[in-house]
């Protein structure tokens, strides 16, 4: 590079005029060059612009330079590219886009994390299949069945409470079989049902029990009663007996009645004795038979006690207290004809007395005079004096004893009398005391009776509250049993009706299938005779139709027709006559044709108003046309001044050319030149093909085209019209060969 | 017509022509007899600008076409 610049500056310097200018220009001529590779190889457009430009730049400026740095550029704008997407999924995970564009490792997390909301959910939903698993657990341990869980405490402790009442007033009320039960299953509560049952067996049992004891009270009662009375008055009657006994013994022993009235006195005395003895064996007998029989009531009474039902007690109260009487009345009766048998007994003790004095006197008497055994009192006729002397001192021997006697008697009188009277307190005070024991008896008795009797009347009360409680909570209870009864009666009605309507559903569904089906046969059968009844009416209507057809098809092919003719009345030089008429007409013939119609609208406004050329008239046209052409050929946009005009001009003058040439099928860049193409333009005239023609001469430019263009708008019109109208009739001859019918 | 075009413009330059030459010419010929002394450069000036117009004239005419679409380039 520097030498040859040296080398220049020295032929510059060292050498002549010519020589200079010429070495300038090439100096100027090879620092143009470099400047432009210089620039070429800073700036990659402009390098490309050269290359583009000059035509064989490319291969210097690769010399020079090396090949366009065309690849690099696009590699970094590709690493630049395939850098953003990592950074944009980065960025974007949530967008759609960048999804697609996902490694493999984040679709499997994707998977993962949807497994995990899955899992949780799932969990879940067992955890509340397992919490609905324990409620209804809950709920089916054996307790009254409520629906509701607020409910159900509350419900199990009354239900607890009931069951803890009934089974005091169970162990209260019943037999010990029945306690034992209750006792074995504590916390189960027996069915409604069961309890009612058992309730009503109860009842009976107690009433049965009631019945048995009060029968068997009654029984013993009236017996003991029978027995009582009869005691008493086998006791009264002893008593009578007894008096009557000892009075009689009294006026016996104290009365001087006659002896024969003695006898009689006597012996009613014995009678009496007789039936005192009698009446008194009666009293005892019966005594006994009283007694036994208050002893029998009193165990039967103890029994009842022991059955503990309650209904029982007045009756045993009311037992007790006649037991109670008829022992009171019984000892009172057994008293008196103690007290009475004592008189009777000191009187029968004064008679033995007597009697013994009697015999004894007797026996001394008799003792003293042996003769007389017999009734001495009758012998006293038969006495002698000796045998009354010898009473009489036997007499007075006694009465002297007697007196003596009487005097001891006197003197050992007090000591008797105390004795006696300590006696009379012992036996009083024994009485007394067997007095005050049988009255203490009765009082506790009494009492007892009083204190059972206050006892059954509280139990009653207390019987009574505990049934109006037991009644409210029974009450409490059905309400809340009615309440789930309710309850339990809307839901099963509910399923029931659900399964009802899902059963009639069923059959709602089957019967209408059933009638679908029937329906479509039925319509299948009914479509097929239309459609063919529509078919024979179709083949008809088409035969009309076709015929119809046939006419407007004929119409329209005669308007096309008339529409042709229009077109060849053309005159040499001036246009068609205008084709609205016969237009208007195909359109009438044809307003149903929408093919027809678009073609028949398709008809250039010009052609319609104005009419169009005529070839001929056309081809007159070209001819003067070409000259024109020819003389400014040369003319176009860069070149318009008035000396190429000049130019074109003379160019025209000069430049001969074939006045018809045939044009080749493709045309190539040379073929464009103007002269070429109007030779072309006028074979294809001459030979009819407009077309053609009017394609070459389309190929004119600058004013050669400008001064072509009418004359190509009318070839473009003509032709136009003249393709439609051949459509038109094409069409026409088609409808019209269409709607022929075969013979 | 288009090709009738070109012929009337050609009619018109030559139209204008000739009056620009006249007048010119004429101008020209008063310039140089009033003015000048009868020189002829006046003539030949005048006759000249004449000229001169008219071909410009007449290039504007034929060039108009072109001229006036160029807005969109």
């Amino acid at each position: 590079m520097h030498k040859a610049i040296l080398v220049f500056l020295v032929v510059f310097f060292y050498s002549g005029g010519a020589a200079k200018v010429v070495t300038a220009g090439l100096m100027t001529v090879t620092g143009g060059i470099a400047g432009t590779i210089l620039y070429a190889k800073w700036d990659h457009k402009f390098r490309e612009t050269v290359e583009k430009n000059v035509p064989y730049s490319d291969r210097l400026l690769g010399l020079a330079l090396g090949p366009a740095p065309q690849e690099t550029g696009l590699s970094v704008k590709k690493q630049i590219e395939l850098a953003q997407p990592p950074s944009m999924m980065e960025k974007a995970m949530k967008v759609s886009k960048a999804k697609q564009e996902k490694k493999v490792k984040e679709t499997t997390e994707s998977p993962i994390e949807v497994a995990k909301p899955v899992q949780p959910a799932q969990s879940l939903e067992e955890a509340s299949t397992e919490v609905t698993h324990i409620i209804s657990a809950i709920s089916d341990v054996p307790s009254v069945p409520a629906p509701c869980d607020t409910e159900m405490t509350p419900v199990k402790e009354e239900c607890k409470e009931c069951h803890n009442h009934k089974v005091t007033a169970e162990t209260a009320a019943v037999s010990t079989e029945i306690e034992s039960v209750a006792a074995a299953e504590p916390l189960k509560e027996r069915p409604v049902e069961e309890v009612t049952a058992r309730l009503a067996q109860q009842d009976l049992d107690e009433q049965e029990i009631v019945a048995s004891v009060s029968g068997n009270l009654d029984d013993s009662l009236a017996s003991s009663a029978k027995a009582t009375l009869q005691a008493i008055g086998a006791q009264e009657a002893a008593l009578q007996a007894i008096a009557l006994h000892t009075q009689k013994l009294k006026e016996a022993m104290e009365a001087e009645v006659p002896p024969q009235e003695k006898s009689t006195q006597w012996k009613d005395l014995e009678a009496c004795l007789a039936n005192r003895a009698a009446a008194v064996n009666d009293a005892g007998t019966a005594l006994l038979k009283a007694n036994e029989a208050l002893d029998n009531l009193k165990s039967v009474i103890d029994k009842s006690k022991g059955r503990n039902v309650p209904a029982v007690r007045p009756l045993v109260l009311a037992a007790e207290e006649n037991l109670h009487k008829m022992v009171v009345d019984l000892d009172k009766v057994v008293n008196k004809v103690k007290s009475a048998e004592s008189e009777a007994k000191v009187v029968s003790q004064y008679s033995e007395l007597v009697n013994e004095a009697k015999l004894q006197f007797q026996r001394e008497v008799s003792s003293l005079t042996p003769e007389i055994q017999a009734n001495w009192k009758g012998l006293t006729g038969k006495l002698s004096t000796d045998d009354l002397n010898a009473l009489i001192a036997h007499a007075h021997r006694r009465i002297d004893q007697l007196n003596r006697e009487l005097a001891e008697q006197r003197v050992r009188e007090q000591i008797h009398i105390d004795a006696a009277l300590e006696q009379q307190k012992l036996e009083y005070l024994k009485s007394q005391e067997a007095a005050v024991n049988t009255s203490l008896q009765h009082i506790k008795e009494d009492a007892r009776l009083e204190q059972e009797r206050k006892l059954s009347e509280l139990r009653e009360v207390m019987e009574a509250e505990m049934r109006t409680q037991l009644r409210r909570q029974a009450a409490a209870h059905t309400d809340h049993v009615q309440d789930v009864l309710k309850v339990q009666e809307q839901e099963l009605k509910a399923e029931a009706e659900q399964v009802l309507s899902s059963k009639l559903l069923e059959q709602e569904t089957r019967q209408r299938q059933l009638s679908q089906e029937q329906l479509d046969n039925f319509t299948l059968d009914m479509n097929t005779a239309y459609a063919r009844l529509k078919g024979v009416e179709e083949a008809i209507d088409s035969h009309v139709v076709a015929e119809e057809e046939a006419r407007k098809a004929h119409q329209l092919w005669l308007s096309v027709e008339a529409l042709n003719y229009t077109l060849k009345t053309a005159e040499a030089g001036s246009p068609t006559k205008p084709l609205e008429v016969a237009a208007q007409a195909v359109r009438d013939s044809c307003h149903d044709n929408e093919f027809a119609l678009a073609l028949a609208s398709a008809l250039p406004e010009e052609s319609l108003q104005r009419g169009v050329y005529s070839e001929a008239s056309l081809r007159a046209r070209f001819y003067g046309l070409r000259s024109l052409v020819r003389r400014v050929a040369l003319i176009d946009e860069s070149h318009n001044s008035l000396y190429q005009y000049f130019l074109s001009y003379l160019q025209s003058a000069l430049l001969f050319e074939a006045k018809q040439e045939a044009p080749p099928t493709q045309l190539s860049g040379e073929d464009l030149d103007p002269f070429k193409l109007l030779s072309y333009a006028s074979y294809c005239l001459e030979h009819g093909d407009l077309e053609l023609a009017a394609k070459l001469v389309n190929q004119l430019t600058g004013e050669a085209r400008r001064v072509a263009e009418d004359w190509l708008n009318e070839a473009r019109l003509t032709l136009e019209t003249r393709q439609v109208v051949s459509l038109l009739s094409a069409y026409a001859n088609a409808v019209g060969l269409g709607t022929t019918q075969a013979p | 017509m288009s090709e009738k075009e070109l012929g009337q413009k050609w009619d018109r330059c030559l139209a204008d022509g000739v009056i620009k030459l006249g007048t010119g010419l004429g101008l020209g010929i008063v310039f140089s007899v009033v003015f000048f002394k009868r020189r002829t450069w006046p003539i030949t000036l005048g006759s000249g600008m004449g000229l001169g117009m008219a071909y410009a004239n007449c290039q504007t005419d034929l060039r108009l076409h072109y001229l006036v679409p160029k807005k969109d380039q």
